[in-house]
């Protein structure tokens, strides 16, 4: 279906589902109870675990493909966001061309440095990105935010303020980023019993724009286009004296990729229509890194799993405080309900990033495949349990899932 | 006039002169060996074919244009495959997707942005890549991963996916190099299939003796960096110098 085989449409009505479902999926605990602080079913973590899905499928197609590790996708996530905000400020609240001019400033922004970086392979091109994302968080930060020309209103961020031109804005719009009058922040929410799901206009508009791209990456991945780039990584001498131009191809993945970014970063702004500078800074630019190999780098699905995994941590490991804690050891006698308070404070609330760093270290060593690895190692495991009696029929294994 | 024309070429390394007046002709559809002792400059002078390197002096024409300058794709583009001392395959890929790379290259050029189609639906890429390994007796291992192949399997994969892209010239530097006997001969039968199927200018280097003898037409010997002696196998055999130089040293 859709051009793709059976293995890849089914992985894609697989994420679909799993999209569409999120709301009750991830709202799996009763308001009231005491698990509650685990449900991740609100809106605003929903928005960003697809934004930052979209953030990584897009870095992997360089990173994942074609081995170029780069240090500085966040700058075109933080130009996307500019570039959103600026047109929600002089034209109007509505996101679809906020987001077309996202994906195509970061486009363009992704040539520029994806074309001097690109002169450069390994650390040398990890270093360059890293210094180009730097000069662009410098830029956004305070050079480009001065009386006499303001592009990015540096510490406090960009915003849409009350004197904006906004040329097509009108009486009866939302007065915050809409959808053809469709507010972005509008929710139904819907109470079973004691639970309760939120369904939230922009999760569904960030979820859908989250699956066509999904869908051009399976497409990108199982095309000439992607195996070139997959031979890059493989081996990039054999690549030149077999006739094939490695620059191009490395300057197409970087530029889609930046776009990717680009297309988050709009997507954010479109969400919250905010951009600060410190979108740009390399700890973003870090952070993507980080989703796409806990989740299994050059894999599918690998850098959605890894995005939703370390956006689940900071944003609910980080919420686990003391008093919690207390909540959880208080069926122990006094001493020792203080001895395991003590034991796991400084992995919670604020030592939230001590535990992403272990688990981090486990996986790169135990799961060099990341998530999708482990996912794999159980499958295997799981069928060669139940098929012992069968005979192994396909020992085939496919590169990329 | 040879397909491939070499005059006066010389490069110098530091303070070693690695080539000095350097003159080669190889002549259309032949198989032309240059031979001589490690750190003759053999491979500098192949490297100097194929844009790895720029000569500091003289020129290399190929069919009448000449390749200085030009980048590795461009050459290949020109006609000019080249197959290396130790195999250069694309590991992490499948065999058949080895194949169909070079198939790629001929078809669309240095460059395309294919990015949406399929490509195990590009029919003529696929068919050719299969019936290239058909003629190497590869096709059991088409969804075998070519790193974890045999030696001798990764060379012959190598030199098919050369051989796939119909080049005028063909280069091998020591295309036996660390090769078991029985992979050294599967090899040699490979290179006169190759050699006797015609349409095809092989340049090899090499070190064995047994294998240049039993492939090469026409032989040069080279000795520090110069031409020693250009002959058939039957005179070099014989050959005064060579025996001096470099057989010598090794008989
Ligand atoms: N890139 C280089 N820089 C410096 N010296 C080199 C380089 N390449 C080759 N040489 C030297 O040039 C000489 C010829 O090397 P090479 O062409 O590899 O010999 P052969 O292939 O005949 O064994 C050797 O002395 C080698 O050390
Ligand atoms: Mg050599």
């Amino acid at each position: 279906m859709f051009g793709l085989d059976k293995k890849d449409t089914t992985l894609l009505l697989v994420v679909a589902t799993l999209t569409i479902l999120a709301p009750f999926l991830l709202n799996p605990f009763p308001t009231a109870s005491g698990m509650a602080q685990f449900n991740a079913g609100y809106p605003d973590l929903m928005q960003r675990f697809v934004i930052f899905g979209i953030f990584a499928i897009g870095f992997n197609i360089l990173f994942g493909l074609t081995g170029y590790l780069s240090f500085g996708h966040a700058a075109f996530l933080g130009v996307g966001s500019y570039a959103a905000v600026w047109m929600f400020k002089l034209f109007t609240y509505n996101v679809i061309p906020a987001i077309i001019m996202a994906v195509i400033i970061a486009g363009i922004f992704s040539l520029l440095i994806g074309f001097i970086s690109l002169r450069r392979s390994g650390i040398y091109f990890s270093i360059l990105t890293l210094a180009f994302a730097q000069m662009s968080f410098a830029l956004a930060y305070s050079v480009l935010s001065n009386p006499k020309f303001n592009l990015t209103n540096g510490e406090t961020g960009l915003q849409v303020y009350a004197d904006d031109p906004q040329r097509f804005h009108h009486d009866g719009l939302p007065d915050l980023p809409h959808l053809f009058g469709l507010s972005m922040r509008s929710t139904y929410t819907m109470d079973v019993g004691a639970w309760s799901f939120d369904f939230n206009a922009g999760y569904y508009l960030c979820a859908a724009i989250m699956l066509g791209v999904f869908y051009l990456a399976v497409r990108i991945f199982r095309s000439p286009f992607g195996m070139m780039l997959r031979a890059v990584k493989s081996n990039q001498t054999r690549l030149n004296y077999t006739g094939l131009n490695t620059r191009p191809y490395t300057l197409a993945a970087f530029v889609i990729s930046g776009m990717y970014a680009g297309l988050a970063g709009g997507l954010l702004a479109a969400m919250d229509p905010l951009a600060g500078a410190e979108r740009m800074q390399w700890t973003a630019s870090g952070e993507v890194v980080l989703m796409t190999i806990l989740g299994g780098a050059g894999t599918l699905i690998g850098p959605i799993l890894g995005a939703g995994f370390i956006k689940y941590f900071e944003n609910i490991f980080s919420k686990i405080n003391d008093n919690v804690l207390h909540q959880w050891f208080s069926f122990m006698p006094d001493g020792i309900e203080n001895f395991m308070v003590f034991i796991v404070h400084p992995f919670v609330g604020k030592g939230w990033h001590l535990t992403l760093g272990i688990l981090f270290m486990l996986v790169v060593i135990f799961l060099p495949g990341g998530l999708v690895d482990g996912g794999q190692r159980i499958g295997k495991w799981l069928r060669s349990r139940r098929g012992q009696k069968e005979d192994k029929t396909s020992g085939t294994t496919t590169p990329a899932e | 006039m040879g397909i491939l024309e070499v005059k006066d070429v010389g490069i110098r390394f530091g303070g070693l002169q690695a080539l000095s007046n350097v003159n080669l002709s190889v002549a259309e559809n032949t198989v032309h060996a240059i031979i001589g002792p490690n750190g003759a400059g053999k491979s500098t002078l192949l490297n100097c074919f194929v844009g790895k390197l720029i000569p500091d002096t003289g020129s290399v024409m190929f069919d009448g244009q000449s390749v200085l300058g030009r980048a590795p794709y461009e050459i290949n583009q020109m006609g000019i495959s080249r197959v290396f001392q130790t195999p250069e395959i694309f590991g992490d890929l499948t065999v058949l997707e080895n194949m169909m790379i070079p198939c790629f290259a001929k078809r669309d050029g240095a460059f395309e942005l294919n990015a949406l189609p399929n490509m195990m639906k590009q029919k003529d890429i696929v068919e050719r890549a299969e019936q290239v390994l058909e003629e190497m007796n590869m096709a059991d291992k088409r969804h075998e991963h070519a790193a974890a192949m045999s030696r001798g399997d990764k060379r012959r994969l190598e030199i098919g996916m050369c051989l796939s892209q119909e080049p005028r010239l063909l280069l091998l530097d020591e295309p036996t190099a660390g090769m078991a006997r029985a992979d050294t001969n599967n090899t040699i039968d490979l290179l006169k299939e190759i050699r006797d199927r015609g349409n095809i200018t092989i340049a090899i280097i090499e070190h064995d003796m047994h294998v240049v003898f039993s492939l090469a037409e026409r032989i040069t010997v080279l000795a520090q960096g110069t031409p020693l002696v250009e002959d058939t196998p039957e005179n070099i055999k014989g050959h005064p110098k060579v025996r001096e130089a470099y057989l010598g040293e090794s008989a």
